[in-house]
């Protein structure tokens, strides 16, 4: 065992049978317990993940010969504007905010509950019946214009299922921002009375920095729907041209949410990153402040640097240069938190398991994302590389080797107390090295094949093009295959796993200091605070047996 | 053997930047440039993939590195060293990266200068909104040889470079897109075409505006793209610096068969050029015919299918792939581009 804590854990033998507190009932019930709504949304957001997959596969299928020989072009655009949708909307949103959030937030600062227990279940409950409406509009004519849904093709293509698609998208960006709500004010008002805002374990920085934007940004997006679906039911013309509507103030409007939605999407994870390597290296974090306040200045610049998604669109060369200047400036916060990380990582004593191994893979494909997102900021070369292979090895570079290396980082690390039990370490491993090698085989190469002239968002490709994508289509079955594992895996151990005890990694965020699975309540007696989130370490130690004697 | 570490950390930078800088000089990613202003943009970019290459080392380094160094042998108790921040390293990393972004957008300033993106012509403040947007009538204007936009009406986009600007391009083109192809006519020598020919060496301006959705004029091999917006002219000049025939594409996702609408750039040598030009004239007489007969039948009254048969004809696509393409989409009629 590693040193000892300044607090006393429960050390449960091994004998101890785990007590479950809820049954499977309950979690199709409209429970207002925020553990049960926690993993409401990550089922959910996981099946709506798999969906996501196997459509992201058959582009694939259909990318690895020029022609469009599998399925008919416009069902093919139907697939990837389900595919980003679903991604975007369906899964990663819902588990980051919703269910990393839910779950965590109130055990880290000690509380019972969200602030607005009743608001939480309406949020998830939202969810899978407009998951559903939007998977039935797959079979009535679906959208075929883009996650992006630019008018005027948007007004023209797939009408029905363009309907379903916006009303779908306005109750789920209703549900995100009364979750955001939630999360804003449980952060800010639901702490013990012993935890300062600079004693709360990062993640709750990085979600109170979402959550702002959660609550900002996402109104923007409801109006630019509802205006489009004006254009697109009653004839109106806002963006409309062919009755004097201007194109590009959608694009506005859009990006004005959907930038944003890149860091609601991400911002969760640094935080789950930032809790996990202290605990797994044995160290503090390195630079709380920094990292703390980096969520704060990201989620700031976050909302005003969204034209860089239009460099090429109807932009004024100013517009052009003050985006792509806020654009840049954002790499500085991202790097304080990376160069934080690795700071952390030296010199501790690092414990090499699932968890920690999923953290270290996502710093190093996510810092690729960073990377070439100061590249596309550059506006020459963005007018070269926009609306190509290189964003989308860049999006996914960004949200797979950020956002889902982070849920795997998370879910691996809370495993045994969202369960009681231990997810098996070597199934983990496995799981790691196949999607790792999986995810950059699938996304590297699509750096290249934009650089060299293929456009995104096409079924069929110049014949030079052909084998890179063949070698990306292999590799993603690979990282489809890779979550095999993981569901053998986590569903086994969810039942039969080896018992975990309360606090296996001898954490001392206040997540950790409860049972696991924790109490209906969570703590028996709420805790008090005795010492930070992050004070590992053996000089720490020492001192404080010194001082003791 | 004792080595200071301070001299491993010398050598191993010295190391990291003669590599950063060999791969970012010859990565060989991106394709031929075609005019002087890509050779600028391919400086831009070699320079942010050095600095790439030199971080994504040290990054990836650092955490092998501290897997292998910092891993914790089996057996082993204990807790890493308590160090909570060092705030001169904290304000180093702050202080790096910020002066790097400075320097990356003053050196992108600079090329998108060199490139004519500060053109004042190029702004899109006096651009003309609200283009009448009766079906054809935007083909309609060009036909009569009416130049949709000429060079003194301000369009977005990127314009001429510093030393040309205020004066007319050399060759001024008139570039419709509609779905899914493109339509290139020469006003000053009343021609049409399905592809977009150029002389060498001489400037050039594309004016340009779409039909039914946005579309996106993009030539990789001049790391030039510009959306074209139904309702809103916009505008790209260059000059190119090499013979060759280059793909230019749609880059915005304009429908089912977006990946299809593909046609060729072909720059000629002057000569090449002026005998291009002299057999397009032989026709136009006819041509011309076909058109005043096409306008007069008022082209809002037709199907664009029935509309754009003639000029589908003299750019050689076959009607039957007007009517397989016309079967396959729900937005009525289109025609094919010719080049796939």
């Amino acid at each position: 065992m590693t040193a000892e804590l300044t607090i006393p854990t429960q050390t449960s033998s091994k004998d101890d049978v785990v007590v479950h507190h809820r049954t499977w009932k309950d979690y199709f019930t409209f429970s207002s317990d925020h553990k049960v709504i926690g993993i409401q949304y990550f089922v959910t957001g996981f099946i709506f993940y798999i969906i996501g997959g196997l459509l992201a596969e058959a582009i694939r299928t259909e990318l690895a010969t020029p022609d469009a020989d599998l399925v008919d072009p416009s069902t093919y655009n139907s697939m990837f504007t389900m595919h980003g949708t679903i991604m975007i909307f369906l899964w990663i949103v819902p588990a980051g905010t919703g269910a990393f959030a839910n779950y965590l937030l109130p055990l880290m600062i000690g509380a019972r509950d969200m602030a607005f227990p009743k608001l939480n279940a309406v949020a998830f409950w939202i969810i899978p019946p407009t998951g559903l409406m939007l998977m039935a509009s797959f079979f009535l004519g679906p959208a075929q214009s883009g996650w992006t849904s630019y008018p005027p093709l948007s007004l023209l293509t797939g009408k029905v299922g363009e309907g379903i698609w916006i009303m779908s998208l306005l109750l789920l960006g209703t549900s995100s921002i009364l979750g955001g709500i939630n999360f804003f004010t449980t952060i800010l008002k639901m702490r013990i009375p012993s935890m300062s805002m600079m004693q709360m374990p990062l993640f709750c920085w990085a979600m109170l920095a979402t959550s702002l934007l959660m609550i900002i940004s996402t109104p923007v997006l409801a109006g630019a729907l509802i205006l489009l679906s004006f254009d697109l039911i009653a004839g109106t013309a806002f963006f409309n041209p062919a009755g004097g509507g201007e194109p590009v103030v959608y694009q506005h409007m859009f990006w004005f949410y959907s930038h944003p939605a890149v860091y609601i999407m991400v911002l969760p994870f640094f935080g789950v990153i930032s809790e996990v390597i202290p605990v797994h290296c044995r160290k503090p974090i390195f630079g709380y402040g920094a990292i703390a306040y980096s969520s704060m200045v990201i989620s700031f610049l976050g909302l005003i640097v969204w034209a860089h998604h239009m460099f090429t669109s109807g932009t004024p060369p100013w517009l052009r240069m003050f985006f792509m200047i806020t654009t840049m400036v954002i790499a500085v916060p991202t790097g304080i938190k990376i160069f934080g990380w690795l700071a952390t990582m030296w010199g501790g004593k690092i414990t090499l398991n699932s968890p920690m191994l999923f953290a270290m893979g996502f710093i190093s494909t996510f810092v690729i994302g960073g990377i070439t997102g100061v590249m596309l900021a550059a506006v020459p070369f963005d007018i070269h590389v926009h609306d190509t292979y290189f964003v989308v090895a860049h999006l996914h570079y960004v949200l797979f080797g950020g956002s889902v290396f982070g849920i795997y980082t998370g879910i691996y690390h809370w495993f045994p107390k969202v369960t009681g039990r231990h997810i098996n370490d070597t199934w983990g491993k496995i799981h790691f090295a196949l999607t790792y090698i999986g995810f950059n085989v699938t996304f590297l190469p699509m750096h290249v094949l934009g650089l060299q002239g293929m456009p995104r968002r096409i079924a069929m490709y110049a014949p030079e093009f052909q084998g890179l994508n063949q070698i990306i289509t292999y590799a993603s079955y690979v990282l489809a295959i890779s979550t095999v594992p993981f569901l053998v895996n986590a569903i086994y151990c969810a039942y039969k796993g080896e018992p975990a005890g309360n606090n296996p990694w001898n954490a001392l965020t206040l997540d950790w200091q409860t049972t696991s699975p924790p109490e209906i309540e969570n703590f028996e007696v709420l805790p008090v605070l005795t010492t930070g989130p992050y004070d590992y370490g053996e000089e720490e130690e020492e001192e404080k047996e010194l001082t003791a004697v | 053997m004792n080595i200071p570490s301070s001299i491993i950390t010398l050598l191993l930078g010295i190391g990291l930047t003669l590599v950063s800088l060999w791969y970012g000089q010859n990565h060989g990613l991106m394709p031929v440039a075609a005019s002087e202003e890509a050779g600028h943009i391919d400086g831009l970019f070699n320079a942010m993939m050095t600095i790439s290459v030199g971080l994504f080392i040290i990054v990836q380094g650092v955490i092998v590195y501290c897997a292998i160094k910092f891993r914790r042998k089996p057996g082993e108790l204990g807790d890493g060293a308590a160090i909570e921040g060092n705030v001169p390293l904290e304000i180093l990393w702050t202080a790096i990266p910020a002066a790097v972004v400075l320097w990356i957008s003053i050196y992108s300033f600079e090329i998108y200068n060199e490139m004519g993106g500060f053109d004042p012509s190029a702004d899109g403040m006096h651009a003309m909104h609200g283009m009448p947007a009766g079906k054809g009538s935007a083909m309609a204007a060009t036909m009569d040889g009416i130049p949709q936009g000429s060079p003194m009406i301000a369009a977005m986009g990127v314009g001429a470079s510093p030393a040309n600007q205020g004066k007319a391009a050399a060759v001024n083109v008139n570039v419709l897109g509609l779905q899914y192809a493109w339509i290139f006519t020469y006003p000053e020598i009343n021609i049409t075409s399905g592809e977009l020919h150029v002389p060498v060496g001489k400037e050039v301006q594309l004016n340009m505006n779409a039909q039914d959705v946005i579309h996106a004029v993009w030539i990789p091999q001049l790391r030039l793209k510009q959306d074209v917006i139904p309702g809103t002219p916009t505008q790209l000049r260059f000059t190119t610096n090499k013979v060759g025939t280059y793909p230019l594409r749609c880059a915005e996702l304009c429908g089912g068969y977006h990946g299809s609408m593909v046609t060729q750039m072909i720059v000629h040598t002057p000569e090449e050029y002026d005998t291009w030009i002299a057999s397009q004239q032989q026709s136009a007489q006819a041509q011309a015919e076909i058109v005043k007969q096409t306008i007069a039948m008022t082209p809002a009254n037709l199907s664009t299918g029935s509309y754009l048969a003639p000029y589908a004809k003299e750019m050689g696509v076959k009607p039957e792939m007007v009517k397989h393409l016309h079967q396959d989409h729900s937005m009525g009629g289109s025609i094919a581009s010719a080049s796939r």
